[in-house]
């Protein structure tokens, strides 16, 4: 009984975001008496927040390389968007064309400020400022004095807003519709799933590393192969998969690899530790910011294309303050403010976190300004919370339960 | 007959995990210089923090009496309040402050919230005075040195009218010349001013030359008290306290002798400050080392020595750089880090916490980081083979830790150091540059690290040396280069060297400089 409290104990660090996901849903699926969790709903938060996570994902990397972040990102949505409509609605281009060319405006956009952060060593905080100005006030030059312009192409919006096309079929039962395709896709993730975290164990056993027992390897993966299968439960009940769900997917797990498994990835995490040991290290710090602030160009960017399809029309105030979304996300999952610290889940779930906040006031009919004040506060609440339970500080003594002994102390 | 001015019994101090105390007894005559010393992780530093307050009154178990009378101190404010002073080793001073500023950081000459600059600066002057820093109080920090730094601190202290003043660590980033002046600052204390000194030291050297008592921890217990008066204090005795077996050998014998063949050399190397224009850091300087030997690189802080070494590795300090570097007799034109890295170079610098380590990262990230590609392909990381050369690596260097994936910020100095050691010996240089691969690490440690130096001299590699401690220099060198103002002054063989010839030449050639 001890060892299995003590591998909860371990592995509580890593699932303390998830589980603060998980309090959040259950307590405003109570709040809404139910509404939160149905189909549809499900079908809209992944539609409301897959931009903010796109952009999460890429501000992730420049909090990792060097604790700062990108304040423009919310701009570059706007100028994207603008570009877009004006390539396919204006001058009437190939949509696919325009995509291309928008994404690659993203990283012209990303190339620039990185070439003032990286080479000229501006602080990063000052070019993203100017950024933030430059690239709205392009936007509103570009849309002629703010006027938005409307309604895009199928070829475009199927991207990026509505849902995949069903290959197998719909099941009726009882009454229900069933996405037969988008209920198979959830089986066949929770099965490679599966199949991963047993060879991976087997690998492990083999090499004599330490290896999880039989009984947790199970429980880890009904745990989570439920909760996949049924996610796309509610999702086949509604209308499929929404397609910006896959391009999410597929931008998470590229730079879940990137992070994890890359020299890449190592080389942006030793620049957050301490960009002096990386550099005498051989890493090439210069290029490594530079990259970073591109990546992020290129993800706000895609974050462009996929609010301006959300909209139907490029509007010159689209993404405004978006920027403190995805640095909130980024914070509230766990990424430290001084850089070298952060996982691209941490930040996926908290945008999640932030998004059915979001959803789940909306639908409780919450005052907007209230809501406001609540998520800066679990913005604050989420960040001491890491920090605290990091035993990074000891609070002063008026704060501490008991007789004013201090619970941990890690300075040596 | 002196008073005793502080006592403390029966310390115990717990950690999660750890007794990092465990009965400590120590008492403190007035007017002494106290020394302790012990081994890096034998609770020194732990213990002072207790003194001062640092780990508040119930955190530990025992009691402190200053004066006879129980102290409970709850920060270091309390304790700073009855005369207790203590200058951490890494220093706390605001760089872009003045001295008189920081001296008067928190203990403001100050009316109603308004400070009084002429008292401050007026003030700051007189104990500067008596610590013998020849500055003006307005210059900023970040203008002086770290010996003058250092010199700061202790008149901060003075101005908060110490009576105990607490040294930790103070001389592991000075130069002799400034040890020198320090030491004797703590005995005019001890004489004309009644100031009693604890001092914590590696240097054993510095102990014989200043202590009146010396205590000895060792495994967060006090082992003994030496009194000079009673005892026969010797270097040999106090390693045997610490390490609680003789040490015959300082240094380990090199079985290995240096290869014919010239394994590195640089020629006419000029480097100018990277800020300062015309300034010369490194003057035309020509050193070269041979397979399988250990070149040595003396000379005082400030010489160049850490300037030619990072110049030459990747051109990662300085501007306008030229001369020629020549790896095995092939002149080779080394533009950036990574390719000094690929031409088999390895820089290990001084600073490992700054510069080397990256410390909230595991050992693994670390030895793995400066040649990551050993262990990947085509940009992916092999971590099974990471973990296993890391283990290797980790295995042969000795680094005490539970596993590779312990964090590096919480090792001790001495193992933090093999990680820095063993990322470079990961990268299989051909040439290593060691910046004082030794400092701020304990005697068993070091000779360890003596050991993995001769061990790459046995492998045929051609190591040079920097050094601030000449004993390590004669006790490990084939051969050691002299460095004084940017320039090379003079080259000694292993029988020629010694203490008083290097001194000496360091002497001579400041002189010089004068006169000319």
């Amino acid at each position: 009984m001890n060892k299995v409290i003590a591998t909860v104990r371990k592995n509580m660090k890593q699932y303390t975001m998830m589980l603060a996901l998980a309090f959040i849903v259950l307590m405003f699926q109570g709040l809404t008496g139910g509404k939160l969790l149905l189909p549809m709903n499900v079908y809209n938060i992944i539609n409301q927040n897959a931009y903010i996570v796109i952009m999460a994902i890429g501000m992730l990397l420049c909090i990792l390389g060097s604790g700062s972040i990108d304040l423009s990102v919310g701009s570059v949505v706007g100028l994207v968007g603008a570009c877009a409509g004006i390539l396919i609605m204006k001058w009437k281009w190939d949509p696919y064309l325009s995509i291309l060319l928008c994404m690659g405006v993203g990283i012209l956009v990303g190339a620039w400020q990185g070439f003032w952060i990286a080479f000229v060593k501006i602080p990063a905080f000052i070019v993203t400022l100017s950024g933030m100005l430059v690239f709205r006030g392009a936007t509103l030059i570009l849309l002629q004095g703010g006027k938005a312009i409307p309604v895009f192409p199928a070829e475009y919006k199927q991207f990026f807003v509505g849902t995949t096309p069903e290959f197998i079929g719909v099941w009726e039962v009882a009454g229900m519709k069933i996405y037969l395709t988008c209920l198979l896709l959830g089986i066949l993730i929770a099965a490679v799933f599966c199949l991963t975290q047993v060879i991976s164990n087997q690998s492990k056993k083999r090499k004599g590393y330490e290896y999880a027992t039989p009984g947790a390897l199970t429980v880890r993966m009904v745990i989570i192969s439920a909760i996949v299968i049924w996610f796309f439960t509610l999702l086949a009940r509604y209308r499929g998969i929404p397609s910006v769900l896959l391009v999410l997917g597929v931008i998470a797990a590229v730079y879940t690899f990137i992070t994890t498994k890359t020299v890449l990835g190592r080389h942006i995490y030793a620049m957050g530790g301490n960009p002096k040991a990386a550099r005498l290290s051989g890493v090439n710090t210069e290029r490594l910011m530079f990259f970073n602030y591109v990546n992020m160009g290129f993800l706000a960017g895609i974050a462009g294309l996929v609010f301006a399809a959300r909209l139907d029309s490029a509007t010159p105030m689209a993404g405004d303050g978006f920027e403190l979304d995805a640095i909130g996300a980024c914070y509230i999952g766990g990424a430290s403010a001084y850089g070298g610290v952060g996982t691209v889940s941490g930040s996926v779930i908290g945008a999640l976190i932030m998004g059915v906040l979001n959803n789940g006031m909306n639908i409780i009919g919450m005052d907007v300004n209230v809501q406001k004040l609540v998520k800066g506060l679990v913005l604050l609440a989420a960040v001491a919370f890491d920090v605290v339970s990091q035993g990074h500080v000891t609070l002063p003594s008026f704060l501490r339960f008991g007789k004013g002994k201090p619970e941990k102390i890690t300075a040596r | 007959m002196a008073s005793t001015i502080l006592r403390m019994e029966n310390i115990t101090k717990l950690f999660p995990g750890v007794k990092a105390l465990d009965n400590v007894n120590i008492d403190v005559t007035e007017g002494e210089i106290h020394a302790i010393v012990g081994e890096n992780g034998a609770g020194k530093s732990t213990l002072m923090n207790v003194l001062s307050g640092i780990y508040p009154y119930g955190t530990y178990t025992g009691e402190i009496y200053y004066r006879d009378e129980l102290c409970a101190f709850r920060n270091i404010k309390d304790s700073e309040r009855r005369g207790i002073a203590i200058i951490h080793q890494e220093l706390a001073l605001v760089p872009h402050l003045s001295i008189a500023e920081n001296m008067y950081l928190g203990n403001e000459r100050e009316k109603a919230g308004v400070i009084d600059w002429d008292l401050t600066n007026q003030q700051a002057a007189k104990y500067m005075e008596i610590v013998g820093l020849k500055e003006n109080p307005r210059t900023l920090i970040k203008d002086i040195g770290m010996g003058k730094q250092q010199l700061v601190e202790i008149a901060k202290a003075l101005a908060k009218d110490v009576k105990l003043l607490i040294l930790d660590e103070p001389t592991s980033s000075l130069n002799e010349n400034d040890v020198k002046k320090l030491l004797d600052l703590l005995l005019d204390f001890k004489n004309n001013h009644g100031i009693t000194s604890i001092l914590i030291s590696h240097k054993l050297n510095e102990i014989e030359y200043c202590a009146d008592r010396i205590t000895i921890i060792r495994d967060g217990k006090s082992i003994e008290t030496l009194d000079k008066k009673a005892d026969e204090i010797s270097e040999p005795r106090i390693i045997k306290g610490m390490v609680g077996r003789e040490m015959t050998n300082r240094f380990p014998a090199r079985e290995s002798k240096p290869r014919g063949d010239v394994a590195f050399e640089i020629r006419n190397w000029t480097v100018y400050h990277p800020l300062y224009a015309g300034k010369k850091v490194v003057d035309d300087v020509s050193i070269k080392i041979h397979h399988g030997e250990v070149v040595g690189l003396a000379g005082l802080i400030g010489a160049g020595r850490t300037e030619l070494a990072m110049s030459v590795f990747g051109r990662s300090y300085g501007k306008q750089i030229s001369g020629t570097v020549l790896v095995d007799g092939k002149p080779v034109r080394i533009l950036n880090i990574s390719q000094a890295i690929q031409d088999g170079l390895a820089y290990v610098t001084e600073d490992r916490k700054g510069n080397g380590l990256i410390i909230s990262n595991s050992i693994k990230h670390n030895l793995t980081l400066s040649r990551i590609e050993f262990v990947s392909k085509r940009g992916v990381i092999d971590k099974d083979l990471e973990t296993i050369r890391a283990a290797e690596q980790k295995e042969k260097l000795d680094i005490k830790a539970p596993t590779v994936e312990q964090y590096v910020e919480n090792l001790s100095g001495g193992n933090q150091q093999k990680v820095l050691l063993g990322k470079w010996i990961f990268a299989r240089p051909d040439i290593l540059l060691l910046d004082e691969p030794t400092r701020g690490v304990d005697v068993g440690a070091k000779y360890e690290i003596y050991q993995i130096i001769n061990q790459l001299a046995l492998e045929g590699k051609a190591v040079l040396m920097i050094s601030s401690e000449l004993a390590e220099l004669l006790g490990m060198c084939d051969r050691i280069y002299v460095m004084n103002e940017s320039r090379l002054i003079a080259e000694f063989s292993r029988e020629e060297a010694s203490q008083e010839a290097i001194m000496g030449c360091i002497l001579q050639a400041s002189k010089g400089e004068i006169s000319a």
